[in-house]
């Protein structure tokens, strides 16, 4: 095989927490590289959740997921305007409609207290119901968590990729690792589909298929299970019958529940239900989890305006069997763990990648902090959202900005030009709408999804026919066959 | 360009250019259409079939066809002037304009009347929650009609459509003469929404199968689309089980509705009407708010191009006297309501000077009626019968209502079907 690369950390899988742990180590004189099998990052569990930044109070005090959660969340605070992320800090509920649930919510506060999360506090019906008025009139108080947000999943994990790019980090994209090279019960080298790489430490943060990973290198400490998660998104004119913020009910032991949840962008979604699977392809919508999670959201919020819904998706939690985090050493030297990524993984993400940049500088003491390291990436323009003065400018400047293509978000060319052209580019449609919302409005890329293929043509120099939505071979257009007959 | 109009039109499809043209004829000086796609004309330009115009311009036109002659009646009329590749960001309550092109920046204009033909959009896959995977290859009827047509491209090879409405069955004729396969069109209502004539020209000159109250449960194929699991519904179009089956299948279009695309009208709190999801309009097509008119599939969605250029030809009209200060006067106001069968009718209000004027109502049933008697009446008046032989949810029926009945209206409206006894 030949050698792609030498590397002292290699990072396998492009996610949240592979992208947050590659930033982490491009504070150091190190080199990191990060591979991800599919064409885009942010393209498993990242890109389809709950998009929540928790306040920390579900997790048992002590575990390691409470400790990740509650730092997690003070980090996103301070990356938020460093990294340019989208986030809404609204604050959650988690509400009850009975007096067992009430005294449900009073263990979560003292839990929550415990495990260090400022601020909370027990609602009554009247106050939930002036922060929330469309809620259902049977609630009976609700625990309330100022610190808790929504975020942009998959934009963070983007910034978090392009800082760390900006800061010497690698990226290989349709890289598949494929093995893992041990000898002497040490790693030496990761296989991937473009080549080999040799390095001393492996971080896993393969998400699903985490356990795939330590498999190649021969640790079988653990499995990972796919959860099956579904949502319903609603279109933005609807959010005023919906919800502000984050409306949990009251958890049960296997799940917080169904949510009602009103995005960064305005938008609200009800979901997830949580269903284990077997496949970790599976990523189909179903009637009867549709059903469920209607169902459940109904009891938080009795009137669901159905007909606004714009998408449903699914996601696929990576469970491990322990039910916590993996994070830190595998018995084979080398190997690193950040795995069993559940919820609130997103949340953690920076924390377990501080946890891990720690345990790479245990095992290389050698390594220090870089001098020059660039802490803040330039923002992007998102016109839309500029005044009607800097939007005038921004069309002087590049006219592209004067070119409406997606119309039910306001997305101009000139941001979708900038997204396929900048660091960690869009290679395609869905990664174009990942990092500039072309085509997630109310017509789901109806007018625009053509029009982004053409852009992408146009920018990568291929012809439309080969411009992919997704993954490899999901080709938008073909090339017109002559009819039979006709001169070809 | 100026930056004051007396008319300032939003959409230069076929219900913009009319509206401008009438504008122009009822003595507008300064006209202006803003178009947000790169040519005039919406989506007539990718109609390509014929069918269009019969009414209009009385005779049999494609819909590139009918654009053009809507072009040609604006053209070199120095008081109309229109801007493409222009998006409308914002109407404000005092009637400015501010909208943003590549070539002149950012606009702000002022109109003293405004006219919305924005056009409608089509419903998705999302709105409908189909089952299944989310694979390229699905795609609504109308951005596949616009590749094929203006783009040259194929969407797929071989297809299943969702929906039998007319621009369900165009596609399944276009995407076959295109070298596409099209294996079914599912229909989840017992009955076609499409004319009786596209029926025929487009399934059955094909042999394409056409499936009754069936629909799509799951869609497969996690790149590209592989294939479509079908059932029968039942008459509460909920899937029965054990009447799965599968088609294989690259490409999914989705021929499900249309939606009346009033983004700008939500900005400037215009009152709408729920079931036709566009803003509520008088005889006059001017909306709740003065000054503000509104003409066309932005208004409810039309089956004929043909009512589109007459009813924008009546906003045109009055947004041009309403901007030059002739509408003086008392009116009388009325709302008009539907009653048994009728599930919506436009205009939803009448402003009716003292000696009536003559106008037209656009209504729709609910369900498929044969033999009804469709009664208009004002408190114990009737003002208008006509009987009806048939009638289609998806063929709108326009009843005329001559000034000297007008003139009779005391109270609110009522539309209804009466069924012989």
């Amino acid at each position: 095989m030949n050698c792609l690369r030498e590397a002292d950390v290699v990072v396998v899988g492009g996610g949240i927490m592979g992208t947050a742990v590659l930033r982490e180590l491009s504070k150091y004189d190190l080199k990191s590289i990060l591979v991800e099998k599919e064409p885009d990052l942010a393209m498993g569990t990242t890109k389809a959740n709950s998009a929540i930044l928790h306040a920390g109070f579900d997790a048992p005090n002590g575990s390691m997921k409470a400790r990740m959660n509650v730092r997690g969340n003070t980090l996103y605070h301070i990356l938020e305007d460093q990294l340019d992320l989208d986030i809404k800090w609204t604050g959650s509920l988690v509400v009850a409609t009975s007096e067992e649930e009430l005294a449900t919510l009073r263990e979560l506060l003292e839990r929550g207290r415990k495990n260090g999360v400022g601020g909370l506090q027990i609602l009554s019906a009247e106050e939930v119901l002036a922060k929330e008025p469309n809620l259902t009139k049977t609630v009976t108080g609700a625990l309330w968590a100022p610190s808790a947000g929504v975020c942009w999943p998959f934009a963070a994990a983007l910034s978090f990729a392009r800082s760390a790019v900006q800061n010497g980090a690698e990226i290989f994209t349709d890289c598949r690792v494929e093995g893992i090279v041990v000898a002497d019960g040490k790693v030496t080298g990761v296989k991937t589909s473009k080549g080999l790489i040799k390095t001393g430490l492996v971080i896993n943060a393969a998400g699903l298929y985490a356990d795939e990973v330590a498999k190649m290198a021969g640790d079988e400490s653990f499995s990972i299970h796919p959860r099956k998660g579904e949502y319903i998104l609603f279109d933005k004119t609807v959010a005023d019958k919906m919800v502000n913020g984050i409306v949990f009910p009251t958890p049960n032991k296997t799940t917080k529940g169904v949510l009602v949840c009103t995005t960064t962008h305005g938008n609200t979604f009800i979901g997830p239900n949580a269903e284990d699977i077997e496949d970790k392809d599976d990523r189909a919508v179903t009637i009867t989890g549709m059903d469920r999670i209607i169902a459940s959201a109904k009891k938080l919020l009795p009137e669901i305006p159905l007909g606004a819904a714009i998408t449903e998706f699914c996601g696929l939690r990576a469970a491990s069997d322990s039910g916590d985090f993996i994070i830190g050493k595998s018995r084979v030297a080398g190997l690193l763990h950040a795995a069993g990524m559940q919820s609130p993984g997103l949340t953690a993400a920076p924390a377990v990648a501080e946890e891990l940049a720690r345990l790479v500088r245990e095992l290389l003491p050698m390594v220090h902090l870089k001098k020059g390291f660039q802490s803040i990436l330039p923002k992007k323009t998102v016109f839309h959202r500029l005044s009607r003065v800097k939007q005038a400018a921004a069309v002087q400047k590049n006219k592209l900005y004067g070119r409406v293509i997606c119309r039910c978000e306001t997305i101009t060319e000139a941001e979708i030009v900038a997204a396929i052209n900048e660091s960690c580019g869009a290679r395609t449609v869905d990664g174009v709408k990942r990092r500039t919302r072309a085509g997630m409005g109310r017509c789901q890329g109806g007018f625009c999804g053509p029009r982004v293929t053409q852009i992408l043509a146009r920018e990568l120099g291929i012809p439309v026919t080969e411009v992919l939505k997704e993954r490899a071979d999901s080709h938008m257009f073909y090339e017109k066959e002559p009819a039979a007959g006709e001169e070809a | 360009m100026s930056e004051s109009y007396d008319v300032i039109i939003i959409g230069g499809g076929p219900a913009g250019l009319s509206a401008a043209y009438s504008a122009w004829e009822n003595g507008a000086k300064k006209i202006l259409v803003i178009e947000r796609d790169r040519e005039l004309g919406g989506i007539l330009q990718q109609c390509i079939h014929n069918g269009f115009g019969l009414h209009h311009f009385k005779e049999e036109l494609t819909g590139p066809g009918y654009a053009h002659r809507c072009m040609e009646l604006i053209k070199d009329k120095p008081e109309i002037e229109t801007l493409i590749d222009t998006m409308v960001l914002e109407i404000t309550q005092d009637k400015t304009v501010v909208a943003v092109n590549p070539k002149k920046g950012l606009l702000e204009l002022h109109a003293k009347t405004i006219i919305l033909t924005m056009g409608c959009r089509e419903r998705t896959r999302g709105a409908i929650r189909i089952p299944g995977e989310r694979p390229a290859g699905v795609f609504t009827a109308g951005a596949a009609q616009r590749m094929v047509n203006m783009e040259g491209y194929l969407p797929g090879k071989k297809a299943v459509i969702l929906g039998s409405g007319d621009i369900g069955l165009i596609m399944a004729r276009r995407m076959s003469l295109e070298g596409c396969k099209v294996e079914a069109v599912l229909e989840i209502c017992s009955f076609s929404n499409g004319l009786t004539r596209n029926i025929v020209q487009c399934l059955e000159d094909y042999d394409i199968p056409l499936y009754l109250s069936h629909t799509i449960v799951k869609i497969h194929g996690s790149e590209r689309v592989t294939g479509v699991t079908v059932a029968k519904v039942d008459e509460r179009m909920q899937p029965l089980p054990g009447t799965e089956f599968d088609i294989e299948c690259d490409t999914v279009l989705l021929s499900v509705g249309l939606i009346p695309e009033n983004e700008l009208s939500r900005g400037l709190d215009l009152k709408m009407e729920p079931l036709t999801s566009g803003p509520v309009v008088d005889q006059r097509r001017e909306t709740s708010k003065p000054g503000i008119f509104a003409a066309g599939n932005v208004v409810h969605v039309h089956d004929l191009v043909d009512f589109v250029s007459e009813e924008a030809e009546i906003a045109g009209k009055f947004a041009a006297l309403t901007a030059q200060g002739m509408l003086e006067g008392e009116l009388k106001h009325v709302e008009v309501t539907t009653g048994d069968g009728i599930r919506t009718c436009v205009p939803q209000r009448l402003s009716l000077p003292e000696e009536g004027e003559t106008l037209r109502l656009f209504m729709r049933v609910g369900a498929p009626e044969q033999k009804v008697r469709l009664e208009v009446t004002s408190g114990d008046t009737l003002i208008v019968s006509k009987l009806l032989p048939f009638a289609k949810p998806s063929e709108m029926i326009a009843l005329n209502l001559p000034a000297e009945k007008t003139k009779l209206i005391s109270g609110d409206l009522k539309v209804a079907l009466k069924r012989e006894a």
